[in-house]
């Protein structure tokens, strides 16, 4: 029970050394007032085999559907070499690389992974990460305000076509620090966001610019001239985007408007689904802004025998040195998981990753056509997409999804409470995990349940 | 150990080597994405055989202490085994499957664990509710001060503005208040390393807004006067705020509700032993009494008869709303969930007690040695804290020198300069799971580098001398940053 090493005998000595009798002496300075009872709470202890037979049924109850869910967290083949490697004890259950010379193996890590996602976004250097997409955009949009100084509106101009829990959660932690989001409109027959919104605020003052690619609804924004737009007029560009799209769409750096910092959710990138977490965010961002950037960042350096070695650095930005005037309160990196993309992308490498998100693609174009061609089903936008797509049904949307779940097929992501003028909309998926034969049945169960209702 | 460095990966890249076996196959068709919008050249990353990928993570592993292969005494972080059952259920393949946005008609077992998950939060807390949402102590911190700020604007008590920190609190504590748009009022401790009690009363008044505590505190002594504290606080109108680092030591013998707090974020990555993972993932569950429950962060587990369900912000109109893209970090909340059950409430009370036990016993032995506790008349709670200032200053041999020498005896070196009130401090927190052999043989090399401080003393001073690295020149990594490698760069 435990995990407890102590024998009677250890116990005995122990307390002798101290000079006291029992264990309970050693909380004696603790008021009787507020000493607990027993916690009736908590069920009593379980073996590892009895937690073992709960876990497997619970986890059984939950089955493994044929899922075409994107909408922000994306199913991908995860080579098994990747937490094979992930899970090892010296990874699995090492500390925050605070003594560097016990640490190489973490720090050496997160440097190779800060190389790659620099180049991946095409920016100059990348952190060693954030807790998770959304978050790191919300600390991207306070970094923003940080670096455009010479505005004071606090105002950022964030498109409708932005996932809405990234909406949601920087809404909720930027309005802390006063910070404003304002909406732009999508175009509603392409998808993407037209320069016209941004044109609305000509000659206001504007904080910072976000911009996702591929957009939530899956649609590509023309970012260059979006990006362009704000950048002509001083404006931090921010973006939000996937990164296993990079390997085929032109990187935030090297938009017209080059973004000044970039974030996204790191998950497709060899960490499994998870129920949502532990994910990890990852930013990159122009090297005049990295005094301005959260977290923790990892450099290279010499040591006493000038040898090459990694340490943390530029720590003076983080919160154990500037307590409350740190960049961020953040004292994490997702470490476990950085160390899992790292391996992941080493395995992939520029032409497998490019493989994978070709085969995203694909096979989203076939998803596409096999759905839009059955009756109650079409298309929601005519622009250019990217491994998601936006469908509208004839009917309310939740009922299908039902029917479609109760023949363990999870068809998409009813977009209706977040979008309602998109009337009965669906966002789905398809990776290269989905096989035509896969989306085949999607498309004759989706079939099925639209006659059902039809004839009902 | 090997201590041997090991190339980067991609020094190993030769153009045209892949992993292939892990690639999907070659699509056909031409891809339509728009010119424009196209990669033009391939991103930096390694071309390399599965083999050397392998060997090259493996062999970085190799370089790194961790509580698998090392004694890791890091005070604050409670560096307790992490149970390996813990990991291999939590990453049962329909577990590790299961997306986020799954329908509840497919999301019955998970939402079980995480529902009994809150409820046995709640009871060995005794807070009222919980969320499981934040995915790191510091973003719980955040929840719990903007919970606070929230409770009080909903009571139109807009001039409420001040968070109070004593001068030994973690930095994520008033970092955390800064970035809720609060200003940070400092209180100092006393020498008996209680919180100032004059002080405290001085600084609360119509502008406070609550102040944080850690309890045991950061000084690794327990808060005696804990109930005056809250009865100040709560009296001038304001809300206690638990920080959970130290929770080990009191796990199932206080209760933080007991103690008068209002709001409590948990480490589960230390108290509830999820892996630290070389810097994360964490999670940071948040606990509330009633008066704060509308305003926890979103989504939280409900249920409804045997059904349960995600609770968001329309069942909770007045929540602080989402910290996340999903729901946090449900990986971590599966293994601190199998952690609990396997504990039970019998293992709750052996944590403390054992943790403390040990603690206790290393201040026992150390102070008989000639080492010097920073609070020698106090009982050590889960972690204890000695400062080497005499030896820093009669040998010039520093906290950070027999820190580094500790490595060379094959320990992590404990926390070094937190709290930043010791000078010269080393703060020990040795977990329950630690054996007395173990923390023997830590002593034991304790007293060895006090011997070899006097004896030879730049030995010390130099070291460490076995690791694969030595004394990182930090200046020069800020000064010249190199923060990435670059084609063509030399290695």
């Amino acid at each position: 029970m435990a995990f407890i090493p102590h024998t009677p005998e250890d116990v005995a000595e122990m307390l002798a050394a101290i000079g006291v009798t029992s264990i309970e002496q050693l909380f004696d300075e603790i008021p009787a007032s507020v000493r607990a009872g027993e916690l009736s709470g908590v069920p009593e202890a379980m073996s590892e085999m009895e937690i073992g037979k709960l876990m497997m049924q619970r986890a059984g109850a939950d089955g493994l559907p044929l899922s075409f869910i994107g909408a922000g967290a994306y199913e991908h083949h995860i080579p098994a070499a990747v937490w094979a490697i992930a899970t090892r004890g010296e990874f699995y259950s090492a500390y925050t690389p605070y003594q560097a010379e016990a640490s190489q193996g973490t720090l050496q890590t997160i440097y190779e992974f800060q190389t790659m996602i620099a180049s991946l976004t095409g920016m100059a250097v990348a952190n060693a990460s954030l807790y998770d997409g959304a978050s790191a955009f919300a600390e991207a949009l306070l970094m923003a305000v940080r670096i455009h100084r010479k505005s004071s509106s606090l105002k950022i101009l964030v498109p409708r076509a932005v996932h809405p829990h990234y909406r949601d959660a920087a809404r909720a932690i930027t309005s802390q620090q006063g910070l404003k989001l304002e909406e732009l409109a999508y175009d509603p027959q392409s998808g993407r966001t037209p320069l016209e919104a941004l044109q609305a605020h000509e000659g206001a003052d504007i904080s910072a610019l976000a911009i996702q690619q591929p957009n939530f609804f899956g649609v590509l924004e023309d970012a260059d001239a979006l990006s362009d737009w704000a950048r002509s007029r001083g404006m931090p560009v921010i973006a939000i985007v996937n990164p296993t799209s990079l390997a085929l769409l032109r990187p935030p750096g090297e938009w017209r408007g080059a973004a000044d910092i970039v974030v996204g959710e790191g998950q497709p990138l060899g960490v499994p689904l998870s129920s949502g977490g532990p994910y990890f965010g990852f930013m990159a961002s122009r090297m005049e802004h990295v005094r301005q950037m959260p977290g923790r960042i990892v450099g290279r350096t010499l040591d006493v025998a000038n040898e090459p070695g990694f340490t943390l650095t530029l720590q003076a930005r983080e919160q154990h040195i500037r307590r409350g005037r740190a960049t961020s309160n953040i004292c994490t990196n997702q470490g476990l998981m950085v160390t899992a993309a790292t391996v992941y992308l080493s395995l992939m490498g520029p032409r497998g990753l490019e493989r994978v998100a070709a085969a995203c693609h694909a096979r989203t174009r076939e998803l596409h056509g096999a759905l839009c061609r059955i009756e109650g089903v079409r298309a929601a936008f005519t622009g250019p997409y990217f491994h998601e797509c936006v469908l509208q049904l004839d009917r309310p949307v939740a009922p299908v999804l039902d029917a479609l779940a109760a023949r363990d097929i999870l068809g998409g992501f009813d977009l209706t409470p977040y979008y309602p003028e998109l009337g009965h909309a669906l966002l789905a998926c398809a990776t290269e995990t989905k096989t035509s034969a896969d989306i085949r049945t999607l498309a004759s169960a989706l079939r099925d349940a639209l006659q059902a209702q039809h004839a009902a | 150990m090997p201590a041997r460095a090991e190339k980067l990966i991609f020094e190993y890249s030769r153009p045209g080597r892949g992993a292939t076996d892990q690639w999907p196959r070659e699509f056909g068709a031409p891809l339509d994405i728009p010119a424009e919008l196209a990669r033009r050249a391939p991103p930096l990353l390694p071309e390399v055989s599965e083999l050397e990928v392998v060997r090259h993570f493996t062999r970085l592993s190799q370089l790194n202490f961790s509580i698998d292969t090392h004694f890791y005494p890091l005070g604050s972080c409670t560096m307790k085994y992490n149970p390996k059952a813990c990991n291999a259920f939590a990453m049962l393949p329909p577990l590790l499957a299961r997306h986020p946005l799954a329908p509840l008609s497919h999301s019955q077992g998970v939402l079980a664990c995480l529902h009994e998950l809150q409820e046995m939060l709640k009871a060995v807390t005794g807070m009222q509710a919980v969320s499981l949402t934040p995915m790191a102590g510091a973003q719980g911190e955040f929840a719990g001060v903007a919970m606070i700020r929230a409770y009080h604007r909903s009571r139109g008590d807009l001039a409420r503005k001040e968070i109070i920190v004593p001068e030994a609190a973690h930095g994520t504590n008033p970092a955390t208040a800064t970035m809720c748009g609060c200003i940070v009022k400092e209180i100092p401790v006393g020498a008996d390393g209680d919180v100032d009690l004059a002080a405290l009363e001085a600084a609360v008044g119509p502008a406070t807004a609550g102040i944080m505590l850690t309890n045991p505190s950061t000084l690794g002594v327990f808060e005696r006067r804990i109930l005056e504290v809250a009865e100040v606080v709560h009296a001038a109108g304001g809300l206690l705020y638990y920080d959970g680092a130290n929770l080990n030591a009191i796990l199932g013998k206080v209760r933080p509700a007991d103690m008068g707090f209002d709001v409590i974020h948990m480490n589960l990555h230390k108290t509830f032993s999820t892996p630290h993972g070389g810097g994360g993932p964490g999670a940071g569950a948040v606990g509330v009494s009633k008066r704060l429950e509308p305003f926890l962060p979103v989504p939280i587990v409900g249920k409804e008869g045997e059904r349960y369900r995600w609770l968001t912000e329309r069942d909770r109109p007045q929540s602080i709303g989402r910290l996340s893209g999903f729901m946090g970090n449900a990986g971590v909340l599966l293994r601190a969930y199998i952690y609990m059950r396997m504990l039970g409430r019998e293992g709750m009370r052996q944590v403390a007690e054992h943790a403390t036990l040990n603690a206790n016993y290393l201040l026992a032995r150390l102070a008989r040695a000639g080492f010097e506790p920073a609070y020698p008349a106090r009982r050590a709670s889960h972690e204890l804290i000695v400062t080497l200032k005499r030896m820093a200053r009669e040998l010039e041999v520093t906290a950070m020198d027999f820190a580094k020498r500790l490595l060379d005896y094959g320990f992590h070196a404990p926390t070094t300069y937190f709290p930043l009130l010791v000078p010269e401090c080393l703060l020990i927190e040795p977990t329950e799971t630690e054996s007395k052999q173990a923390l023997d043989a830590f002593v034991d090399a304790m007293i060895a580098i006090g011997s070899e401080a006097r004896a030879d003393p730049e030995r010390v001073r130099s070291a460490p001398h076995s690791t694969v690295v030595r004394r990182l020149d930090d200046v020069r990594a800020a000064k010249q940053l190199d923060l990435g490698w670059k084609q063509g760069a030399a290695s």
